[in-house]
């Protein structure tokens, strides 16, 4: 096992300890936009498909990246938005 | 640049985008600074973009700005030309893009390193044994969060309704799983002609889609939330298991806290139902549509405008909204005859329960669309014991949630499901276009009761006259 790896399972099992105790006391107000934002978050899988289409060279793998890049960019652009247009609703009150 | 690699620096940089992550998230679990955690976490997302691309250096740049246009603009005009009523279908459909960019981007890679470079090793010894087996979870993850997403938006949309049982389904669901797995590392781990590596894995999508359809098939439409919910904690596994395929800490890291998350809100709406989340992905919960349809027997219906009157009399009215309100997209008539009734001197709440809708919150989501204010919005617990003191309950196109047969049948379909106690207040008004069942597809023996009448038509419109009539009275 290599150290770079056990690096990464260390970060895999802090995060999903963090994970749990940041998503602990929610008010139910709350549990769509959260669900819609963590959604949106979740495209941070984008940065992964962004270094796979750096060349010109239209090859399968490079158009499978770029699908890969479009579809993650609806899901940040688009999760964020629809997160704070549900949110902006409540802000609009004290 | 003195001793230090750009990728060193962005590494440490990309801690910044964590902690906007975190933070972020924390804020957005309180309702006063939601909005700017919301703005936070997309401001978290930038930044790990720009870092990337200062990683990637002078490269090609047009398919990176080509896709990102692309995918910037159909989000925005997805959310812009979505309506309020929508927006459980939109994040649906946005997480399955999610799972599906995660798989994408492991196939990618695959295609890359092992068909395009016509090399004679397997993908383990090209990539290394961790990024080919994770590569193969991540395709796994996310070709099923699509699949399951795809099928869980058409089925919140009514497109697709009942709950299919499948035979032997667990069986089959583990079948495709466990064959889907087989598959894909045997493609990357003893494989080395890469036609059929990349045939194996063309296989292995086709049965993790499988997997997400048969998961979510037989699960009635009104457990689509906690599917959902499910769905989006799996889209982060799947971004996580990108971030093990690539190397990529800042993919894990995002990716975990999001699978973490989906699993407690999945958690937390379990419990709202009084359900385990086992029983929930059992599935065939409101597919018994016509078994208990029912006939009603003594049902009181009447017209706006007695209500009207009896709703002048009142002291103290709770409106209860469920999807109803939302899909006749009444609650800014709601919002009036709340406003009306408070010029009055009665005391008007709103109870919202914690599933009303098709999403946990979805009520508030709506109410607040119409600018209800919050002090007049309480949750389930904290009203439950008011009922009793109301002149008056309206329930607004909500069916299953004040149905008392869940306390009163406790083996029943929704059995011990808590509920608004509507029935405990001196006069229920159901708004309701007919009386046909809700999502459990069962009879609401409210309907039946003695104190409750009957106001049949479109929530809006009813709601409206009852506006006007309490408004213009005396």
């Amino acid at each position: 096992m290599t150290g770079t790896l056990l690096v990464s399972i260390y970060v895999f099992v802090l995060a999903a300890f963090l994970g749990f105790e940041l998503i602990n006391k929610v008010p139910p107000t709350l549990h769509t936009p959260l669900m819609s934002g963590a959604n949106a978050m979740s495209g941070i899988t984008i940065v992964g498909a962004l270094t796979l289409v750096t060349v010109a060279s239209p090859s399968v793998s490079v158009i499978i990246g770029v699908l890969a890049v479009i579809l993650a960019t609806i899901n940040v652009v688009g999760g964020f938005f629809v997160t704070d247009r549900m949110l902006a609703s409540f802000g609009g009150r004290k | 640049m003195n001793g230090f690699e750009v990728t060193e620096v962005t590494a440490l940089l990309a801690l910044v985008s964590v902690a906007l992550f975190i933070i972020g998230l924390k804020r957005l679990s309180r309702v006063r600074t939601a909005r700017s955690g919301n703005a936070l976490m997309a401001a978290g997302m930038l930044v790990a973009i720009v870092l990337t691309l200062v990683e990637i250096g002078l490269v090609d740049y047009r398919w990176i700005i080509g896709g990102v246009v692309i995918g910037a603009a159909i989000g925005m005009l997805t959310v812009i030309r979505a309506q309020a009523t929508q927006m459980p279908e939109i994040v649906a459909r946005f997480n399955g893009f999610g799972g599906a960019a995660s798989a994408l981007v492991a196939v990618s890679l695959f295609w890359g390193v092992v068909v395009e470079s016509d090399a004679t090793s397997t993908t383990a010894e090209l990539l290394g044994g961790t990024s080919a087996v994770t590569l193969v979870i991540s395709i796994l993850i996310g070709a099923s969060t699509l699949s399951g997403s795809i099928l869980a938006e058409l089925k919140l949309r009514g497109t697709l309704s009942g709950a299919p049982r499948v035979p032997l389904r667990t069986a089959v669901m583990g079948l495709f799983a466990i064959g889907a797995l087989v598959v894909g590392l045997v493609a990357v781990l003893a494989i080395d002609a890469p036609v059929t590596a990349a045939t194996l894995i063309i296989v292995l999508l086709v049965l993790a889609a499988l997997v997400g359809i048969v998961l979510v098939l037989p699960i009635g439409g009104a457990d689509m939330p906690v599917v959902i919910s499910l769905l989006n904690s799996l889209s982060g596994l799947a971004a996580a298991a990108t971030g093990f395929a690539l190397g990529n800490n800042l993919l894990i890291i995002a990716g975990t806290i999001v699978g973490a998350a989906g699993l407690i809100l999945t958690q937390i709406m379990c419990v709202a139902m009084n359900r385990s989340l086992v029983n929930v992905i059992a599935g065939g919960y409101g597919e018994g549509g016509d078994v208990e349809h029912g006939e009603y027997g003594n049902v009181v219906s009447s017209d706006p405008e007695s209500a009207a009157m009896v709703l002048e009399a009142a002291q103290s009215v709770i409106i209860v909204p469920g999807y109803g309100l939302a899909a006749a997209r009444a609650q800014n008539a709601a919002h009036d005859l709340a406003k009306a009734l408070i010029a009055r001197g009665v005391q008007v709440r709103f109870g919202i329960h914690p599933v009303a809708g098709r999403m946990p919150g979805h009520m508030n989501v709506v109410l607040a669309e119409a600018e209800v204010p919050y002090e007049l919005l309480h949750e389930m617990d904290a009203i439950n014991g008011e009922f009793p003191q109301t002149d008056v309950a309206i329930v607004v196109g909500a069916n299953d949630v004040v149905n008392p047969a869940a306390t009163e049948d406790p083996t029943g379909p929704i059995g011990g499901m808590p509920i608004l106690e509507v029935e405990q207040a001196r006069r229920v008004f159901v708004i309701k276009r007919s009386l046909s069942p809700g999502y459990a597809g069962i009879k609401n023996v409210l309907f039946e009761r003695d104190n409750t009448v009957m106001l049949y038509g479109d929530a809006k419109d009813v709601l409206s006259e009852l506006a006007s009539e309490v408004a213009n009275a005396r």
